[in-house]
């Protein structure tokens, strides 16, 4: 048991190299390395709800000489997203990998998807912050790979792309940490986090706060650092989408928070520097820019893509509340949003595998021969709206408290238009697979797709409505991770 | 320019020395500078000098593609695998201590098991990056 964060890391990279040489079954392999994962997670989760926080020295050498491992509820809670969404795309994606990736690659992605793994978990699990620019590589290195495997050859364009986003993304959360460790002499996030305040007015400090910010916003697709994201989430092959769109943001988010509230304090960040209005306005703009521009998209995966890059934007305007129940929201919306993501693009890669394409003039009267999966998409749809009853009115319902309570009414007005625009992307996504002729029913082969895509794409459609009426799960751990990082 | 003499013949002296001191820099990493990252570059800069030389299919036979990508899986195992030997034994991850009779010799063996699996892999790694980008177009 003591041993759960680092078996949280170890198991996929073991994994991996497994996936590498193995001709065939290698998806028996991620599987196992997904579910164990996830058993980790949730062992973990129940034992931080316990103790709140977990410690691991890595070699049994004590920080600040050795590198700690530390998970907090709130790392304890993107770990269970994380695994969670990883156990369900495995599980999903057998045919759609078949089928999509050519056949002496089939092994090679899931060695990369193992990797990919291995570095998501051990960005949240370390308490290092030269070993978070580790694992980001890790996993930034991986999904370009990932996304370069797409039979599309605009794949290949769109990962050069995020590639040399993340590279610079990557590199300037090299400098900031650089920077630090000159100016403190440690890695260790807790051991900064005593020795910055003495010197934090200093311009290196300041300009590594800087050089942070802008790259992990990169990383997070944060307007208007959003360009790499739609063409990497519309070329990627299906379940790479899912896991991306419902994980990898969510992962660099959780960076953000981790270095804003427990490296550099909240007190410097908002009280200090006032980034809030840098992200508070960004934000905002991010939220109407990205809707607007999903409204007039063709392509379903795109419209996703952009709605990702809002979403995106309501969880860092919870973060520039810098209050905690905007950091609840966030944290919230963080989880719900990978739900509601992880769900609608594992239903778009049914619809990918069935009819071949995803463009809506190609989706016309498809919910008339998959119902299932397009039941998925209009559950997920409302999700993505806020609906009542759905995870998404939750977090949003959160938010706009938050905003009251600021006196910011403004926001609150922001958050309901926004909503009446996402409602606009996503009905047009209904009207063209319900209410529209069109040769998705005329074919014999367009059926719907098999059982064990359906459980895993309505498991979360079902947690997104479970998750809207009982809220204790999220909101409850949210609150709480919330207080500790206001106030340590 | 397997046809070239001198160029031959002297690629063929300094191999050897080339391995020998890539060993060299493997196992006196713990005891001053080195270590399995440089080790692994050096004896694959040794396997580039031949494929330089002797060309590339006369090295692809030498060492085919399939031992390189055991190879480079074998290497991060037997790093991982140390790191689960010390969990089995009763410490941390990687906590040498646990590998021999008393601390410095486990910290001994410990280090020299994760360099080695550092060098295998590096070592690979650097063949294949080489195979992929002087093979490219042939097949």
């Amino acid at each position: 048991m003591e041993h759960l964060p680092v078996l949280q890391v170890v198991i996929p990279l073991v994994l991996a190299p497994f996936c590498f040489v193995m001709a065939r079954h290698t998806w028996l392999v991620a599987l196992a390395g997904s579910v164990l994962s996830l058993v980790c997670s949730v062992l973990l989760l129940i034992q931080l709800l316990a103790v709140g926080t977990v410690d691991y020295f890595v070699g049994g050498w004590p920080p600040p000489w050795g590198i700690e491992l530390r998970i907090d509820l709130l790392g304890g809670f993107v770990l269970l997203l994380v695994s969670l969404i990883a156990a369900l795309v495995v599980t999903w994606a057998h045919d759609t990998v078949e089928s999509e990736i050519r056949d002496d690659q089939i092994n090679l992605f899931w060695c990369m998807f193992l990797l990919c793994l291995t570095g998501s978990f051990g960005i949240v699990v370390t308490g290092d912050v030269f070993n978070v620019f580790v694992f980001l590589e890790i996993t930034s290195l991986s999904t370009y790979t990932m996304i370069a495997l797409g039979r599309d050859r605009r794949a290949l364009m769109a990962s050069f792309r995020y590639l040399v986003m993340g590279t610079v993304g990557a590199t300037f959360i090299l400098i900031a940490v650089g920077l630090l460790y000159m100016m403190t002499g440690t890695l260790n996030m807790a051991d900064l986090a005593v020795r910055l305040p003495a010197i934090q007015d200093t311009t290196t400090v300041r300009a590594a706060f800087a050089f942070f910010t802008v790259g992990v916003s990169l990383k997070i697709a944060l307007f208007p650092l959003h360009q790499w994201l739609p063409n990497a989430y519309t070329y990627a092959p299906s379940a790479v989408t899912v896991f991306l769109a419902a994980t990898s943001t969510k992962v660099s988010l959780y960076v953000l928070l981790r270095f804003f509230f427990t490296v550099f304090g909240a007190d410097y960040v908002f009280g200090d520097l006032h980034v809030d209005y840098v992200l508070l306005p960004l934000s905002i703009v991010a939220i109407f820019v990205a809707s607007i521009i999903a409204v007039y998209q063709e392509d379903l995966k795109r419209i996703l893509a952009y709605s990702s890059v809002a979403q995106i934007g309501y969880m860092t305007l919870g973060i520039s509340l810098a209050n905690a129940q905007g950091l609840t929201a966030a944290i919230v919306h963080m989880f719900n949003h990978g739900l509601i993501k992880g769900g609608l693009f594992l239903a778009v890669g049914g619809l990918c595998l069935r009819i071949g394409s995803t463009r809506l003039s190609d989706l016309r009267g498809a919910g008339r021969t998959m119902p299932w999966t397009m039941g998925a998409i209009v559950i997920g749809g409302c999700a993505l709206i806020g609906v009542p009853l759905t995870a998404g009115f939750v977090s949003k319902w959160y938010l706009v408290i938050a905003a009251l309570e600021k006196d910011m009414w403004y926001v609150a007005v922001a958050i309901f238009t926004a909503s009446i625009i996402a409602a606009a992307y996503v009905w047009r996504v209904i009207e063209h697979l319900y209410f529209q002729q069109g040769y998705a029913e005329a074919s014999t082969l367009r059926s719907e797709v098999p059982l064990y895509m359906l459980l895993p794409t309505w498991l979360l459609i079902a947690m997104l409505i479970w998750l809207g009426i009982d809220t204790d799960l999220t909101v409850g751990i949210a609150e709480r991770a919330a207080q500790s990082l206001v106030a340590p | 320019m397997d046809n070239n003499l001198i160029v031959r013949e002297v690629a063929n002296l300094f191999l050897p020395i080339i391995v020998l001191f890539g060993l060299y820099v493997q196992f006196h990493g713990d005891f001053g500078p080195g270590g399995g990252f440089q080790a692994g570059v050096i004896i694959a800069v040794g396997v580039i000098l031949y494929a330089l030389v002797h060309g590339l299919t006369k090295t692809r036979q030498l060492i085919p593609l399939r031992v390189i990508r055991v190879l480079m899986a074998v290497g991060l195992l037997l790093y991982a695998g140390t790191g689960i030997a010390t969990l089995l034994l009763g410490g941390e991850f990687l906590n040498y201590n646990v590998l021999g009779s008393d601390p410095l010799t486990g910290q001994h063996v410990g280090i020299l098991l994760i360099e080695l699996g550092v060098g295998i892999t590096v070592a690979a790694v650097m063949v294949m990056i080489f195979y992929a980008f002087a093979g490219r177009g042939r097949e």
